[in-house]
């Protein structure tokens, strides 16, 4: 069974960087919808920052990686993406254990787990919390029942994307967008879709080596 | 897009580079993006710091100095600053005397400033006390929303709590100050035009022309509602008029009437605006005993203008009128 190892790690974070940028401005088109045009510009610079991090100084382990990941992310970021994320890897990061695909399924849903507390969302809150939150469930789900890890983590991004598309009718309860009360309906959350390409960047590089 | 800048992504450390030399009697932490009165840390006294997305010039770096704030931190346009950041500017200004954050109610800012706290209280254990300001009768406060958010209330709160600050009353009572104009004060808002983020390129919103947004935020989130263009009397009317549903203003020491620009609307109109507030609080019984009037709390280069009432007591008088010298405030000294 194929495992997750520092280098796979860093290939998430590279393609997920990757990703942003390509989507930078589809990223803060849905923002200028229902927040403030943002959201593109951060994570490209954060996640810009992030891989300049660890190119400066390449971590020791794959904790280490995640650890300047966030560091980077909170530091750099500011608005709600950079907390947000930071925690994300921050927590992924204290609770990876060995490079198991198990353990990685422990420390994804730990890491969402810390952005549900630090965002106090909720599911249906239309947040990105609705897309990770299903897609730490497919993921955990699907490495118990045995199944690869490229396959589990297909499953998680399918669920995410799932996840995004069930809050996009729905009116925002946090963040900016629930500024805008019903007219926040019928748009895609922009954070939501950011953590879809998070899932869909480790379904692209984790588990295929 | 025109404006006049060098490169979007340079836009706020060239402001600041530009604010250090047009004051020095401030001085700027380019590092980290802070703007600090120049005798900071002031023997004795409360820090008082506060921070945000830039494009709200002059919030709140203009409001560094004498009776107003210690330090303020400049995040990208429209977006919070980072805790480096805050935990910079709270240990700069910290004399022994503990340090307030005054935080706008936006989910980032929020989420940022909480971080600082956290990470200051394990480092240096100074005393931070968070007062956030959640002032926008346009927001719907509910369980199921992030909070009103903070917006014309947080001058007034920088205002009050800082020449309470400089008074050397405890932190807690500043505090207190600052809680309880935010409590007693409320906010609405409108834009004729939108506004363009300058690394975003084009305008946040699009505005039809003849429509006007009623309760935009200061960040080119759209509002809640659109409505023709109507006259400078009907707009001061419609902004009073859920503001005045919200918080009884009628009677004790009268109010402090707070017209505000956006950054794009000339003070010309925000006098005609001032006018038309003035007498229809006059008709709704609402004594104005101090005014305001001015671009302080702007979003970018977006017309429209909000109003704030503040229900004055005889204790908040003393401390308006009392002495500030910041760069876009400043009388008594």
């Amino acid at each position: 069974m194929a495992t997750v190892e520092t280098d796979a790690l860093g290939a998430w974070v590279r393609e997920y960087a990757r990703a942003v940028t390509e989507h930078r401005d589809e990223l803060t088109e849905l923002d200028s919808a229902i927040g403030d045009a943002d959201h593109g510009t951060n994570m490209h610079r954060g996640m810009t920052a992030a891989v300049a991090a660890l190119d400066a100084s390449p971590p020791a382990d794959g904790a280490a990686l995640l650890k300047t990941v966030a560091m980077t992310m909170i530091s750099k970021v500011g608005g709600t993406s950079g907390p947000l994320y930071g925690t994300l890897f921050l927590r992924m990061s204290g609770a990876l254990d060995d490079g198991s695909p198990a353990a990685f399924a422990a420390a994804f849903r730990a890491g969402v787990e810390g952005v549900v507390a630090r965002g106090k969302a909720e599911l249906q809150d239309k947040t990105m919390v609705d897309a990770l939150l299903p897609a730490a469930d497919a993921l955990t789900e699907a490495i118990g029942a045995g199944q690869e890890l490229d396959t589990a983590l297909r499953a998680a991004a399918d669920a995410a994307a799932r996840g995004r598309d069930s809050v996009t009718p729905l009116v925002a309860r946090k963040g900016r967008a629930s500024y805008l009360g019903e007219r926040s309906a019928d748009h895609v959350d922009p954070g939501a879709e950011s953590a879809v390409l998070l899932v869909e960047a480790a379904a692209a590089t984790l588990g295929r080596s | 897009m025109k404006k006049l800048i060098n490169d979007p992504a340079d836009v706020v450390d060239d402001a600041l580079r530009g604010m250090a030399a047009a004051h020095p009697e401030l001085r700027i932490d380019s590092e980290h993006r802070v703007v600090f009165r120049g005798d900071a840390p002031v023997a004795g006294k409360v820090g008082l710091v506060s921070g945000g997305g830039s494009g709200h010039e002059p919030l709140h770096g203009g409001f560094v100095g004498l009776g107003m704030l210690d330090a303020a931190c400049a995040g990208e346009v429209f977006t919070s600053p980072v805790p480096d950041q805050m935990v910079a500017a709270t240990q700069g200004v910290d004399a022994g005397a503990g340090v307030l954050h005054i935080v706008k109610n936006y989910t980032g800012d929020v989420m940022n400033f909480e971080m600082a706290a956290e990470l200051v209280a394990a480092e240096s254990g100074t005393e931070v006390v968070s007062v956030v300001t959640d002032d926008d009768v346009a927001v719907q406060d509910s369980l199921y929303t992030a909070g009103r958010r903070g917006v014309g209330v947080t001058v007034l709160v920088e205002k009050l709590a800082g020449a309470a600050a400089e008074q050397g009353r405890p932190l807690a009572e500043v505090a207190e100050v600052a809680r309880r104009v935010n409590g007693q004060g409320r906010s609405m808002g409108m834009a004729l035009t939108s506004c363009t983020v300058p690394s975003a390129g084009k305008p946040t919103f699009d505005l039809p022309a003849g429509e006007m947004e009623l309760g935009v935020g200061i960040h080119g989130e759209p509002g809640r509602r659109r409505v023709p263009v109507a006259p400078a009397r009907e707009v001061a009317e419609m902004l009073l008029e859920p503001v005045l549903a919200d918080l009884d203003f009628t009677g004790g020491d009268g109010v402090l009437a707070f017209v505000n620009g956006m950054g794009g609307t000339p003070l010309l109109e925000l006098y005609v605006v001032y006018a038309e507030v003035q007498a229809a609080l006059a008709k709704a019984g609402v004594t104005v005993a101090r005014s305001l009037v001015g671009s302080y709390m702007t979003s970018l280069e977006m017309a429209g203008c909000s109003i704030t009432l503040l229900k004055l007591d005889d204790e908040l008088i003393r401390l308006w009128d009392a002495p500030v010298r910041t760069p876009a405030l400043r009388w008594g000294v």
